[in-house]
């Protein structure tokens, strides 16, 4: 026999140490809130497979192709490229003030609506993972998050080839949007247990969140921009989306966001990861029979 | 650290299927369930299958036991509550030592990734890491005999290689407590040797096996200890021999 036994002492576990696994019903908020959390750092210790799990989904939906995910910064390119300069002209603005403005806008926008759209998909795209072995569900919040930062990091060549273009330097101004990054990545991560969980409940809510989005990207300053409102700009900061876009957005252009933004960018997250949280502390068991 | 010694305990499991979709697969459970009169309605007047009612036994270290029952007995749904992927409605359910369930032959692979990247994604569901990967993948790459295929997409492996690969990694961990469907079994005629002796070894090896089956043979070699349930509740829990002789004698009649 060509095959050797000693190779075969594989254990069950990671260390090969002693596990538990308790699986209860009717919980209560404490013991519910518990298990929420254990899943979550579980997520979080598999943090190699959701960086694996978000390449690969990258990797195959770009299979054969040349250019890859870099398909996605060339049509940003010339969306932002093209509607710039319509736009510029339309509105009787400097492309050389408009055109950063609009390439960050774009991307950023780009990449919360996708972020969002798959979101929904979050736990019934796993199905077949999630029938067939139990993982803690985060993983499939990561690996959303994961395979959207990817995407990211290539239409961030958009944002560098405008600003190096226009020779714009947003100065140490631009460091004002590093606390931001986290509050991002914490909401998406919020956002794809939330709306991971609903969608798989109810099948209806997916072309709802699709067309909540598509009116959000009308209504939130990201091709027309904030200034324009004039007087009627003081009820921006109401708007989600506008919080979130400008505290990492108005640093990279320069300026620092105002404390009313970041209020409220800090309000709308502490709501949405609120209610992400009770709704996954509710859910996480009965997620297998819904999907 | 101090081995606990393997154990499963489970009290009073119920599960529930509510039937939201209406997808092929709950509508088929539907109408099964409709046939046995197991259909209900819980408190919120949601229409739910009783899958399993009431299970309670306790499993210890060595202890062999199959599962048998008529399809939609509750058989596998019993082994995916052990394995902690369906939550159980009321009840407890608490396994002491590592577990891996053999569940779905493919789980997790996907056709258009390399035989390699099967083989990691898989080593990284179970928390692999490091050298742990590589001991995974040499173990095996050696039994599947795949030689260049490996960095090949699983695309293009004729059936026999992917039952190869698959048989190969669902078989290499090796757990203290072994859940088993009856899939894992299926098709031995043309059954090489050498698998049969690599899931013989690894059946060896675990403290506890539930293995879920219709072929007597199995039964009657690898279990101790038979669990017959019928429209999701216990019908008889015994010796292996015992169990199996009234199991014959009800499929006779």
């Amino acid at each position: 026999m060509g095959y050797c036994p000693e190779a075969m002492t594989i254990q069950g576990s990671a260390a090969g140490e002693d596990t538990v696994h308790e699986f209860f019903s009717g919980m209560s908020m404490a013991a519910r809130h518990r298990f929420a959390v254990i899943d979550v750092l579980a997520g979080l210790r598999l943090w190699r497979l959701a960086w694996s799990l978000g390449w690969l989904d990258i990797r195959l939906r770009y299979r054969g192709s040349m250019l890859g995910p870099f398909w996605l910064t060339i049509s940003t390119g010339v969306m932002v490229g093209s509607l710039g300069v319509l736009y510029a002209a339309l509105w009787q603005i400097p492309l050389h003030d408009y055109l950063p403005f609009l390439a960050l806008s774009q991307v950023l926008w780009g990449f919360l609506a996708t972020l969002v759209g798959e979101a929904c998909a979050a736990f019934t795209e796993s199905e077949p993972v999630i029938r067939s072995i139990r993982m803690p569900f985060f993983l499939f919040a990561m690996r959303i998050l994961v395979r959207n930062v990817l995407v990211l990091a290539h239409n961030i060549c958009v944002i560098v080839v405008v600003f190096l273009a226009l020779r714009i330097w947003p100065g140490a101004t631009a460091l004002l949007a590093i606390p931001a990054v986290p509050l991002w990545i914490v909401d998406a991560l919020a956002v794809a247990l939330l709306l991971g969980g609903i969608c798989a409940r109810f099948r209806d809510i997916m072309p709802i969140v699709n067309s909540v989005m598509q009116i959000a990207f009308f209504l939130s300053p990201v091709i027309w921009r904030p200034a324009q409102l004039k007087e009627y700009a003081v009820w921006l900061p109401f708007n989600p989306f506008y919080d979130m876009l400008e505290i990492l957005r108005s640093p990279l252009l320069g300026e620092a966001p105002s404390p009313l933004v970041w209020v409220g960018a800090l309000g709308y997250s502490a709501v949405l990861c609120g209610m992400a949280w009770l709704f996954f502390m509710r859910s996480r068991g009965r997620i297998a029979f819904w999907i | 650290m101090m081995s606990l010694d393997a154990s499963i305990e489970a009290h009073d499991v119920s599960v529930l299927f509510p039937l939201y979709h209406g997808n092929s697969r709950s509508l088929k459970k539907l109408l099964v369930a409709a046939a046995s009169g197991r259909l209900a309605e819980d408190q919120q007047h949601r229409v739910v299958v009783r899958a399993l009612s009431d299970i309670s036994f306790t499993l210890r270290s060595g202890e062999r036991l199959g599962l048998v029952g008529a399809n939609g007995a509750g058989k596998t749904t019993l082994l995916r509550v052990l394995a902690g992927i369906y939550e159980p409605v009321t009840g407890s359910v608490r396994l002491h030592g590592t577990m891996n369930a053999l569940l779905d032959p493919s789980m997790g692979m996907n056709a258009d990734l390399t035989g390699r990247e099967n083989i990691m994604l898989r080593g990284l569901y179970n928390g692999f890491s490091g050298p742990m990967l590589t001991r995974l993948e040499q173990d095996v790459i050696a039994f599947s005999e795949l030689s260049d295929f490996i960095d090949l997409p699983m695309r293009i492996y004729s059936a026999g290689m992917a039952v190869r690969l698959g048989f190969a990694l669902a078989t290499a961990i090796r757990p203290r407590i072994l859940l088993m469907d009856e899939w894992f079994l299926a098709g031995d005629a043309g059954f090489m040797e050498k698998a049969r002796q690599r899931l013989e070894e690894m059946v060896r090896a675990a403290d506890i096996l539930v293995l879920t089956t219709h072929s007597d043979e199995i039964i009657r070699e690898w279990c101790t200890r038979v669990m017959w349930l019928d429209k999701g509740c216990i019908k008889a829990d015994g010796p292996a021999a015992d169990i199996m002789d009234q199991y014959a004698g009800t499929a006779a009649e």
